[in-house]
């Protein structure tokens, strides 16, 4: 058979080449029919994907309509305040709410809702201002505060944050389902008018009230709604100075301003369209560059684009602290001293960020208290220095022997480093792997997880170290400070000191601030010399924004990004 | 014929409730835990969690609850998009999905046989060499990378012209989805071309070819009546199976082009542990897969008469 073809195929060269140039004519008019017949479907489907589309942008910025054009990470999952636990539904709420307290652009405490407050050892007072409305035009009043306080504390609610209403009366025994929720310690007594009773002296209180769990939410609204309040655009009540207006699930929303916001030093912007949902960060920096939004974050190999471009590069510190969480439960190796010691002498974090994860904005942490977190006058770090650690193979080796004639061993088994599955945390732990088995002769075996089931297993302790990251929820140093406290349940290493609980009541209930903030410094000591943890690093962020908007801040506290105070300012300078 | 159609829906059922069965089983045995958020919580706050989300009843019980609930056609509420129903989720991003899927099938139906047949035509010739380059790139480059290469090219294109010739990501007019469907088709149409080149090649040297050229029947006849026809048959068998493969498949394209699909939520709630939208999108993908595979084979009863469906 191939033989005959082959044969034939001298002899037919001409026919066959005929039949190849009709038969190639013929499928280019296919071709033809197929494009046409395309252009139809094309046609067919936009007009069939119209309904479903996006809100309209004009470019990262639209001068006359003064709007920007923004990016989410995700669809915001919870835009009920009293449920919401996740950086993406808080960055949507700090734009659409207000609670009694905001913070101004220099992370200071201004008056939100309340024009002024008082706080005592027993309980707060709060008055409410005139002027607050919600966004069809109705006044907010106290009513509106005890109604979502008591939603949160309500047990069917199953508000995740619920525990950060604990500091009033009586929350933590109704959120328990123990007391009826009108036993809560909270009462409006007038409109304007909100008394707090307190549990015990809390004097962080109106940091507390800044936050997402504490914003107003309104009886009759929440009850029209019919259990699907903050599902939809239609279904959400606002006070802040921006109004959801259009929510397109999955793909785009529209905020616009909201015209019964009382505070005319913010919400500058008419519009702010959020048409891009996405956490790839390279199709953001795309976006970018394409001039379709107006701010995006770098990571450390976006950089050299970003310098080509001659990008003005930003960078705040997130807010975020990571470290090496040991387990401190009775049958685990790390429960001695000597060998926690060991691991924290052999070991230096400016090499882990600056030689291993290069991104250019981490921090090499020294304390558990991040760099901006605020003392009695100036920084915390300024007037409570981070202990003093030198890394130290010789005496890191001392200790290490010292642990294992402590625990009677021959040799030390494996350890196990429990961590997260980015490229980052992989790199981190290849890090550590390395450095102890070069310096103490140990082996470390990384068990990689998602995030939930890293979750699970740092929850059931099965670790000896894991490497964790806490961010904060207000801005105080307690939101750190009482992290390793016996009660506390993200303490997933279950440290127990009683040095520590002591120091923690103090943190959390002196009301006099050098004595408190003295009580921060000694847990900042404690931390180091018991060797409770050993900090990593502290995560910064690069991030461009389009040099016509001004006054957009990012913030380690509260929402991540903000645009509450930012305007487009076109002159050039 | 009616028969057939009864027996292979009732096979189609039984599949899927299997695949049901198996995903609710496997689900719940994997590691972790959907409650578990950054900020641990009480045993209070997660009792009432537990409560709201029916995972304090014994296994068997949520089992036949959540069969129940299915054969009602209820999927429950997502746990990661609390005031969200998974019918809602379906409902609200798989038609973005499709739209994509299918112009994405077109584009690789259309050029998987134009270019398999022109490769027949020229083969072992510059064009057949240069198609069959394209394809083997088309076939191994992944398809992230293909993906976030064209959005730069695009960046480029319009940084270059200095105005935006096609939108770089998101969604809602045609010229979003040229791109975005063009990647996503990109290695079907590859596979079809390689597909439909060998099934030409052998048909090219078949009896009855050879038979219409001797008794002189116009080459263009022969070409569209005779080859085309044949060779098409192997292609429309695999269709099927590739526009559930790719409607199914744009978690990549749709995060890199920010598209509202459903591949994304289908993918987030497998690493989230979001029991309620696995559950959802994994048997509504299910029954879309089976659907399509019995709809092929049907059809091809009617594409080709040698096959007939009456056992």
């Amino acid at each position: 058979m191939q033989d005959t073809t082959d044969t034939e195929a001298v002899t037919a060269m001409d026919s066959d080449g005929n039949f190849a140039s009709s038969a190639g004519k013929q499928l280019g008019l296919y071709a033809l029919y197929a494009f046409l017949g395309l252009s139809v479907l094309i046609y067919v489907l936009s007009v069939a994907a119209g309904n479903s589309g996006g809100v309209v942008s004009g470019g990262a910025i639209d001068v006359e309509r003064n709007s920007i054009t923004i990016v989410l990470s995700e669809e915001p999952p919870q835009l009920d305040s009293t449920r919401s636990t996740d950086a993406v539904s808080f960055v949507v709420l700090a734009h659409t709410m207000e609670g009694l307290i905001a913070y101004d652009n220099n992370d200071q405490l201004a008056p939100g809702v309340a024009e002024r407050w008082e706080i005592n050892d027993d309980g707060a007072t709060f008055w409410i201002r005139e002027e607050a409305k919600w966004s069809d035009g109705q006044p907010v009043t106290a009513h509106d505060f005890e109604f979502a306080w008591r939603r949160v504390l309500d047990p069917a609610t199953a508000s995740e944050y619920a525990f950060i209403l604990y500091p009033i009366k009586n929350a933590e025994a109704v959120n328990r389902g123990d007391l009826p929720k009108e036993m809560i310690g909270v009462r409006a007594v007038s409109d304007r008018l909100l008394e707090v009773e307190f549990e015990r002296p809390t004097p962080y209180f109106d940091k507390l009230a800044a936050f997402n769990t504490y914003y107003p939410l309104r009886e009759d609204f929440f009850a029209n709604a019919n259990g699907r309040y903050g599902a939809d655009a239609d279904m959400l009540l606002s006070n802040g100075p921006y109004v959801v207006t259009e929510w397109i699930h999955g793909s785009s929303m529209l905020w616009e301003k909201n015209p019964y916001y009382w505070n005319d030093q913010k919400g500058f912007l008419d519009e702010i369209v959020t048409a891009y949902i996405t956490h790839d960060v390279n199709a953001k920096l795309n976006l970018f560059k394409d001039g379709q939004i107006v701010e995006t974050s770098l990571v450390a190999p976006m950089l050299p684009t970003a310098m080509e471009q001659r990008w003005q590069i930003d960078r705040f510190m997130d807010g975020t602290l990571f470290f090496l969480e040991f387990n401190h439960r009775d049958n685990r190796l790390t429960d001695n001293w000597n060998f926690r010691r060991a691991l924290q002498l052999a070991q230096e974090p400016s090499e882990l960020v600056y030689k291993v994860m290069k991104e250019a904005s981490y921090l090499p942490a020294q304390s558990l208290f991040p760099v901006w977190i605020q003392g009695v006058k100036d920084t915390f770090r300024k007037e409570y220095p981070a202990p003093e650690h030198k890394m130290d193979v010789e005496k890191a080796r001392e200790h290490l022997e010292l642990a294992r004639q402590e625990l009677g061993l021959e040799e030390f088994p494996p350890i196990v480093l429990l961590s997260g599955d980015s490229n980052l945390s992989l790199a981190a732990g290849e890090y550590y792997q390395e450095l102890y088995k070069q310096n103490l002769g140990l082996e470390l075996r990384i068990d990689a997880q998602i995030f939930k089931q890293r979750l699970a297993k740092m929850t059931s302790g099965e670790f000896d170290l894991v490497m964790a990251g806490w961010g904060p929820d207000y801005f105080d140093a307690l939101t750190f400070g009482d992290l390793f406290a016996s009660w506390n349940l993200n303490n997933r290493g279950h440290y127990r000191s009683e040095e520590m609980d002591r120091l923690v009541r103090i943190g959390r209930s002196e009301l006099d601030a050098k004595k408190r903030m003295d009580a921060f410094g000694d847990i900042q000591q404690l931390i180091h010399e018991d060797v409770v943890i050993i900090p990593m690093y502290e995560r910064g962020i690069s991030f461009v924004v389009d040099p016509r908007l001004k006054g957009f801040k990012r913030r380690s506290v509260g929402p991540d990004v903000d645009y509450s105070y930012a305007y487009i300012d076109i002159s050039e300078d | 014929m009616w028969v057939y159609v009864l027996k292979r829906l009732l096979q189609g059922i039984v599949t899927v409730w299997f695949i049901a069965t198996a995903t609710f089983f496997a689900m719940h045995n994997v590691p972790g835990d959907p409650l578990l958020n950054d900020r641990a919580v009480s045993e209070a706050i997660r009792t009432n969690l537990e409560a709201k989300y029916g995972l304090d009843q014994p296994i068997g019980t949520q089992y036949f609850i959540y069969l129940s609930n299915l054969v009602k056609g209820d999927f429950g509420i997502s746990f990661t998009q609390e005031n969200r129903e998974v019918n809602d989720i379906i409902r609200e991003h798989f038609p973005i999905s499709a739209i994509l899927g299918v112009l994405a099938v077109v584009f690789a139906a259309a050029g998987g046989i134009l270019f398999g047949a022109l490769t027949a035509i020229y083969r072992n010739r510059l064009p057949d060499y240069f198609i069959m380059l394209l394809v083997i790139l088309g076939i191994s480059v992944p398809s992230f990378v293909i993906a976030a290469l064209s959005q730069l090219t695009l960046v480029t294109l319009n940084n270059a012209v200095g105005a935006t010739i096609l939108p770089v990501a998101g969604w809602g007019t045609i010229l979003h989805m040229l791109v975005p469907a063009l990647v996503l088709g990109l290695g079907t149409m590859a596979y079809l071309t390689r597909l439909m080149r060998s099934s030409m090649l052998e048909v090219v040297n078949s009896d009855y070819v050879r038979t219409a050229k001797s008794k002189g029947v116009p080459p263009a006849r022969i070409f569209t009546k005779h080859q085309l026809r044949n060779a098409i048959l192997p292609v429309i068998t695999v269709l099927g199976p590739s526009i559930a493969a790719i409607t199914t498949g744009g978690f990549v394209v749709e995060l890199v082009f920010a598209i509202p699909g459903l591949g994304r939520y289908f993918v987030q709630a497998v690493q989230q542990l979001d029991y309620t939208v696995i559950m959802g999108t994994t048997v509504f993908y299910g029954a879309f897969l089976v659907f399509m595979v019995i709809l092929v084979d049907l059809l091809y009863g009617f594409i080709d008469p040698r096959v007939r469906l009456e056992k």
